[in-house]
């Protein structure tokens, strides 16, 4: 067994009986509901986040489905007024209430740990901010259920719907501010930011993005929030909301939103590679190119190139090529660089097919396509505009995300619940999963090119209509079937599996260094770190010496 | 059994003062990201040969002009407080955040007079909801500010005289405020 001596306190248990030393763990914390309600350690927190968000990703494939219902068939399920408002809970939904929080909470339990902190900085903070979280979210769903959000006919509900979305981002802000404090000053000594896990410096590059382009969202909602509840007409109808908030939940700065999803995939792929990841700056820098795309929301201004470009002077062409580029081919880059470099260490070692690497790569390069997609959304010529071509990009991002958090899961329980699922019955769910997001994205990236109008349901055109949207149907549906199919899993194996050990997957980095589950305070005894792979270079030194 | 060799506890890297740092990169943002929606609808509207500020508008000056000098104080103070705490002065340490929390609530008052006097109706154009969304998010961030403020001193006078780091990270604050203040007032007040 590989572990740090936790005996020498006395505090925290080791390697055995996973219920006994989660008992151990939640020893200093109150039991029961009060001690969920009321906790501050930061692998409830998380817990909490992603638990929350797994759920609501089962009720944004629900809304995806029933609007697949309503686009293929030509009578409507959802009635014609409340069509509007059930694009925006699903767009809302989709970013805010799943991808972000599953992403945000997995960083928020995992990262301290392989900081080598026995805790999140801020961490009331982080706990305010995912009460704030749910309490926004269960607004947001509840004004658009009482007829406000976008297209609402409600004046007050409209009103309440904005501040509710408030309520909801001041509350990711929270937690992303924490999470950016731990990286910056829990650090185990000697881990300088080279030194830093993959996943890690993901999660801060992430986290920044969120620090940076939610606040830009929050004032734009403030203004059309005062405007409604006043009776203002400077933002116009409640119709034209989106034309006003909605870039906060549009490519490019979903990228941003998911750089996360690469960092889980790194860490996989060096895990089953068994081998020291190369040019870890390379992948950081390439991470950092990813997170460019938050500028894509900041700075409100087209990044888009605009129809019939070659006619255009060099200066107009220039001034559409640089923004174009930089919001939406970097993050490409970055995530070719992250991907190309991290299959170094894939072709270094004789890799493990464990389902934390299935459901991370096949993630990320879900991902990759959302992004590829959306490149070619942005160029005018393409007359992609107004279509569903941009729905079935986020498609590809969230749930792209989505299939990447749930191989994070699946990789780091063993350190929040002391047991593991076993592989054997995860890998087909990725493949399931990867399938689903294919299905559910693709058609609409294809109906898109046949100029099927976004957020509409009663429309017309030449392509096959119904053909296109039964099939992303199916992909939401089995998107829905993946996430309920791991869910079950999980809480099966989390709580009547055997236990995992301290170390399950032979890992590199600090989490590993800790019993299963990681106690109350993480580490019995600070660390101090040599290399970007502290485990690696104890187990190398343990079988020179014998 | 392997172990990690453990090393000495790493000395304090100030959790608080930078996790206000990072909040007050948000908080930049946030009002950077109104102004410049201010600005992008300010120009559209006078491109459109419209008017932006309603006519019968006089925006009281004398009450916005304290505001941004009193700032000047207001941080001074604020690094007073700092100064003196890092020299064990308790009282001086009190009387400056005190002072802060005092001049702080002196722009609250200011700007509470400016919403009192303009006599803006919130329903109007856009010109009218974006000065009362985005001079209330500024009232709201100062409000903020004086909690900040009252909490420190609470922290500090009650015994925990040691915990410099949140002294250090209110004046962060209050720095971060003015600034956004300044380029609040500037577009808001002085270019309208």
């Amino acid at each position: 067994m590989t572990t740090i001596d936790t005996h020498a306190t006395g505090a925290v248990g080791t390697a055995g009986d996973p219920a006994a030393t989660a008992g151990t763990s939640s020893g200093l914390a109150q039991s029961g509901i009060a001690g969920w309600v009321t906790t501050v350690d930061h692998k409830r927190i998380g817990r909490m986040f992603f638990g929350v968000g797994l759920l609501a990703a089962l009720g944004a494939a629900v809304l995806g489905i029933l609007l697949g219902i309503d686009r293929a068939s030509s009578s409507s399920v959802l009635g014609a007024d409340s069509v509007p408002q059930v694009f925006a809970a699903y767009q809302v939904g989709l970013i805010f209430i799943v991808l972000l929080p599953v992403l945000l909470g997995l960083a928020v339990a995992i990262v301290p740990l392989q900081l080598g902190a026995r805790a999140l900085a801020l961490p009331r903070f982080a706990a305010a901010g995912f009460w704030a979280w749910l309490i926004g979210s269960a607004l947001v769903i509840g004004t658009i259920a009482a007829n406000g959000g976008p297209g609402g006919g409600d004046r007050r509900m409209v009103a309440g719907y904005l501040l509710a979305q408030v309520v909801l981002l001041v509350g990711l802000l929270a937690a992303a501010i924490s999470l950016v404090a731990s990286v910056l000053s829990t650090r185990a000594p000697g881990m300088n930011m080279r030194r830093v896990p993959p996943f890690s410096f993901a999660a801060l590059i992430g986290a920044l993005a969120l620090i940076l382009a939610l606040p830009v969202l929050i004032g734009a909602l403030l203004y059309s929030f005062v405007d409604y509840r006043y009776g203002g007409t400077g933002f116009g109808s409640s119709a034209d909301l989106m034309s006003h908030i909605g870039f906060g939940f549009t490519q490019p700065l979903t990228f941003a939103f998911a750089v996360p999803a690469f960092g889980i995939a790194i860490e996989a792929l060096a895990v089953a590679s068994g081998k020291r990841l190369p040019m870890r700056g390379t992948i950081f820098a390439g991470f950092g190119l990813i997170g460019l795309g938050l500028f894509g929301g900041v700075i409100q201004v087209p990044a888009s190139i605009r129809k019939n470009i070659a006619d255009a002077s060099f200066g107009t062409a220039l001034g559409d090529i640089v923004p174009y580029a930089l919001v939406n081919l970097l993050p490409i880059l970055g995530a070719l660089i992250v991907l190309g470099v991290g299959g170094m260490a894939l072709s270094k070692g004789r890799p493990r097919l464990v389902a934390p690497l299935v459901f991370g790569l096949l993630g990320a390069l879900m991902v990759f396509v959302g992004m590829l997609a959306n490149a070619v959304y942005q160029i005018g010529d393409a007359q992609l505009g107004g279509t569903v071509f941009e729905e079935g990009t986020r498609l590809f991002v969230a749930y792209g995300a989505l299939l990447a958090a749930l191989g994070g899961i699946a990789y780091w329980g063993p350190k929040l619940w002391g047991r593991t699922i076993a592989d054997m019955a995860l890998v087909p769910l990725a493949l399931l999963g990867f399938i689903g997001t294919v299905l559910a994205g693709g058609p609409l990236l294809i109906a898109g090119f046949a100029k099927q109008p976004a957020d509409a349901v009663d429309f017309d055109y030449s392509g096959p209509k119904a053909l296109w949207n039964v099939l992303s149907l199916a992909g939401h549906a089995l998107v829905a079937l993946t996430v309920l199919a791991f869910v079950g899993l999980a809480v099966k194996a989390f709580t009547k599996g055997s236990p995992a050990g301290d170390d399950p997957w032979d890992g590199q980095t600090l989490e590993w260094a800790t019993s299963s589950p990681a106690p109350l305070v993480n580490f019995a005894e600070l660390h101090t770190v040599t290399s970007p792979e502290p485990l690696l270079d104890l187990k190398h030194n343990a079988e020179r010496s014998v | 059994m392997l172990a990690i060799h453990s090393g000495p506890a790493p000395a304090p890297r100030r959790q608080l003062f930078v996790g206000t740092a990072v909040a007050c990169a948000g908080m930049i943002t946030l009002i950077g990201g109104m102004l410049a929606t201010w600005m992008r609808f300010r120009q559209a509207t006078i491109t459109a040969g419209n008017v932006w500020v309603p006519k019968r508008i006089q925006i009281p000056q004398v009450s916005t002009n304290v505001m941004l000098i009193a700032f000047v104080p207001l941080c001074v103070f604020a690094q007073w407080a700092v100064y003196a705490a890092r020299r064990d002065d308790r009282p001086n340490t009190g009387l400056a955040l005190g002072l802060t929390g005092i001049m702080g609530l002196s722009i609250i008052n200011a700007q509470a007079y400016t919403f009192n006097r303009i006599a803006l109706p919130a329903s109007g154009g856009a010109y009218n909801s974006m000065f009362y969304a985005i001079t209330g998010t500024f009232t709201a961030l100062a409000i903020i500010g004086v909690g900040f403020t009252a909490v420190t001193a609470f922290r500090y006078l009650g015994g925990r005289s040691s915990d410099r780091e949140i002294i250090a990270a209110h004046a962060l604050y209050w720095y971060s405020l003015s600034a956004v203040f300044a380029a609040l007032w500037f577009v808001v007040y002085v270019t309208k």
